[in-house]
């Protein structure tokens, strides 16, 4: 009897800690006033972040095998924990550095609509290819979490990814999972609180940039817009995207487009991105 | 002292320093992401020996992407899906048929009885909405039970991206993008849905392309139709061991044409209406994965075959008023159904269709699954097939597809009649969901009034053309 109780004691302890207990986790579908943390899904195509989507929110996201299913941004909620969060899943790109409609949404968001978390989801199998939109985003943000997914395929391919050596390199946590039949969510979940609430504090890799003229012209460009949008959380980003030239970027900052970003997140909010094709009727 | 930096002077600066740092900097900013890529990824994993589940999807990818092979098996693939699926939907269908159609709606009857429902509210409800509800629900469930699962299993297997891989060339000779393969494949689920899907093309222009011909796809609506009336009518041409087969030939060769057609379209706009580049794109093919059979068999019949079911249902039940309606009210003596049927029927007989098959496709405009209800009801009131529904006015009691047959034939419809509906119903307008999709999408009346009608116009030639060879063909021989 009394063994019992000591043992029932111990239980209150685990009941708390996220980790141990699934039903922490609360899909909350479309219904997500009052949310928290606002956190990014972004990734390669077909990498499983509508799965990872639709496991955290209950919606359901048409998922299939193939790239390019989702064309626009959708939104859904969970809670875990004590919080709320608000699960924004965006186009699968492979880089945010061209123009076309997918990447600019995606940029966009992560760069205007500042979500506390970017989690992107990395097909394991792919590592090499899709690090190089991890590096990107990692430009843009401090605070993302990688969710090194389909890792029971590249088990199966002969593949080992060592996870802790990949966190330490990229500087943000990194969390391997298999989307599709739900492992690897709970500690997924338990990052992704961590990194919103401040309690992991990243440090994300920065790509090296060549000479020491590039370098120099970065850092007095960045310097200007930081003094011109204090707000903006990436100068530096903002200031390799004008060097190369972007006009989209260009453009919004000459039309004062960007200080209306900088200030209310992205012009394009809303489920459904109504785009239109400007043909004249 | 300080300085008011304005946007324009960020600018300027950034256009200076672009000049020091020369034109490279695009290139080598990409080369330091790759490397550092590279680095970060060789260092944290490890290759086990050989890896021969790659050297499986590239052997499968040699013969399903295979220059030579490519097409045939996409050929043989769809049609082993509707071989199972004609051959496999009799048995639930006949069931459903006599639950629904027998005896619930005898139980219905009997308690309208008891109630005392005035005759008219009894015909709306019962003879209008009710059958016309049933009788989708008998002929619509247990087809695409089956088949939207295994076409879920074909896309969660990891297929459907071959196939935009084989098609792709043929939509750059079309002048037309490859990710128009990815729409029209989500087309031959709905053409709303392959709409929209035409976002992923960036080209104003070839996404224009897209959207136009996507209605060229054969949608759920329409599935059915072209299952039904090749299983009564191009199956029975044959010796009955062969009947499914021939049936399942008979459907593929309409999708193919549908295909065809996206093709044809594609190269005409572009070569007038649409001119310009073609762009280029990567297509990544993504591994074949095993597709996780009971779950993907549990979400497409939740997903797809419900959502398609309730829309055919919310859809049938008012068309199902209406229909009961036109066959009751009488101007003179003469039904309303029979004013439109009789006034439509010599357009109809020239386009190898019927008065009754016009006017249904008129019907059902809203959407494509109530086609055959309609034109089966209209055939029963104006054939007077009494002994075979409950009356004129009436629905119908369809036990069967040797029932359904028995109606059409003595409606007057023959091979020609089969054909020409088949082809009518892969070329006509798009269905009005559809075309509120487009309007939304382009933004623009000229556009959205091209999509409708371009097919309406071609589908109406088409079977005009057909039906004066066929019956050229006849009287010769």
């Amino acid at each position: 009897m009394q063994e019992n109780e000591t043992v029932s004691k111990t239980s209150p302890a685990c009941e708390t800690c996220p980790a141990h207990n699934v039903g922490n986790l609360r899909q909350l579908g479309i219904s997500m006033d009052n949310w928290d943390y606002v956190i990014a899904l972004a990734g390669n195509p077909n990498t499983g972040k509508s799965t990872v989507f639709n496991a955290l929110t209950g919606l359901r996201q048409h998922t299939g095998n193939w790239p390019g299913k989702t064309v626009s941004r959708a939104e859904g909620g969970y809670s875990y924990g004590d919080h709320r969060y608000k699960l924004i899943d965006l186009p699968g790109t492979y880089s945010l550095l061209s123009t076309s409609y997918d990447e600019e949404i995606a940029r966009d968001f992560i760069l205007f609509g500042q979500p506390d978390v970017t989690l992107i989801v990395v097909d394991a199998t792919r590592l090499e290819r899709n690090l190089n939109l991890v590096l990107q985003v990692l430009e843009i943000t401090d605070r993302a979490v990688i969710s090194l997914n389909l890792v029971d395929e590249a088990t199966r391919h002969g593949l080992q990814v060592d996870e802790r050596r990949l966190a330490r390199d990229l500087g943000v946590p990194v969390v391997p999972t298999v989307a599709r039949r739900g492992e690897g969510l709970d500690l997924l979940l338990q990052t992704v609180a961590e990194v919103a609430t401040g309690r992991t504090v990243c440090r994300p890799h920065r790509i090296r940039s060549g000479s020491p003229a590039v370098q120099g012209a970065i850092d007095t460009l960045s310097a200007q817009i930081k003094t011109l949008y204090p707000a903006l959380p990436n100068a530096r980003w903002l200031a390799m995207r004008l060097l190369d030239g972007d006009q989209r970027v260009v453009q919004a900052i000459r039309s004062g487009e960007m200080q209306a970003n900088v200030e209310n997140g992205p012009q394009n909010e809303g489920q459904d991105l109504n785009i239109n094709l400007g043909m004249a009727s | 002292m300080m300085e008011e930096l304005s946007a324009v002077d960020i600018l300027s600066t950034a256009e200076r320093l672009r000049w020091n740092i020369g034109q490279d900097f695009h290139e080598n900013l990409m080369e330091d992401i790759y490397a550092d890529a590279a680095r970060i990824a060789g260092r944290a994993v490890t290759r086990a020996g050989e890896k021969p589940r790659f050297d499986l999807d590239r052997s499968i990818d040699r013969i399903v992407t295979s220059r030579l092979w490519g097409f045939p098996v996409m050929i043989l693939l769809f049609m082993l899906i509707f071989w199972i699926t004609i051959t496999g939907a009799n048995i639930p269908s006949a069931f459903l048929s006599t639950l629904l159609l027998d005896t619930i709606y005898s139980i219905l009857k009997e308690i309208s009885a008891v109630i005392g429902l005035p005759w008219w509210l009894e015909g709306i409800l019962l003879d209008g909405m009710y059958l016309a509800t049933a009788w989708v629900i008998a002929v619509m469930l247990p087809p695409m039970a089956i088949f939207f699962p295994l076409f879920t299993l074909l896309e969660d297997f990891g297929y459907l991206p071959r196939v935009a891989f084989n098609l792709d060339n043929v939509f750059k000779k079309s002048g037309a993008h490859g990710k128009q393969a990815l729409s029209m494949m989500m087309g031959f689920g709905c053409n709303a849905a392959g709409v929209i899907s035409t976002r992923v093309i960036d080209s104003p222009r070839e996404r224009l392309i897209a959207i136009i011909t996507n209605n060229f796809a054969l949608c759920n609506g329409r599935w059915p139709t072209q299952i039904l009336i090749a299983t009564i009518f191009i199956g029975g041409l044959v010796p009955a061991y062969l009947a499914g087969l021939a049936s399942a030939m008979a459907v593929v060769g309409i999708a193919i044409l549908g295909v065809l057609l996206t093709f044809l379209v594609s190269a005409g706009l572009s070569r007038s209406l649409l001119q310009g580049e073609v762009s280029t794109f990567s297509l990544e093919l993504p591994p074949y994965r095993p597709p996780r059979f009971w779950q993907t068999i549990y979400t497409s019949l939740i997903d797809r075959t419900m959502y398609v079911l309730w829309r055919a249902i919310v859809f049938a039940m008012p068309a199902g008023a209406i229909i009961w309606l036109i066959a009751n009210v009488t101007i003179d003596g003469t039904t309303l159904a029979e004013y439109m049927v009789n006034f439509l029927n010599p357009l109809g007989v020239l386009l190898g269709l019927n008065g009754i098959i016009l006017v249904a496709y008129i019907v059902a405009i809203p959407a494509n699954e109530i086609v055959i209800p309609t034109i089966l009801m209209l055939t029963i009131l104006l054939a007077g097939v009494d002994d075979l529904g409950a009356g004129a006015g009436v629905l119908f009691e369809a036990n069967s597809l040797a029932a359904t047959e028995a109606i059409l034939k003595v409606g007057g419809w023959t091979v020609l009649t089969a054909v020409c509906l088949m082809l009518f119903s892969l070329v006509h307008n798009p269905c009005s969901t559809t075309i509120y999709t487009v309007y939304k999408e382009t933004g623009s009346r000229k556009w959205t009034a091209l999509t409708a009608l371009l097919p309406l116009g071609m589908g109406l030639l088409l079977v005009f053309v057909v039906t004066q060879v066929w019956r050229l063909i006849e009287a010769l021989i």
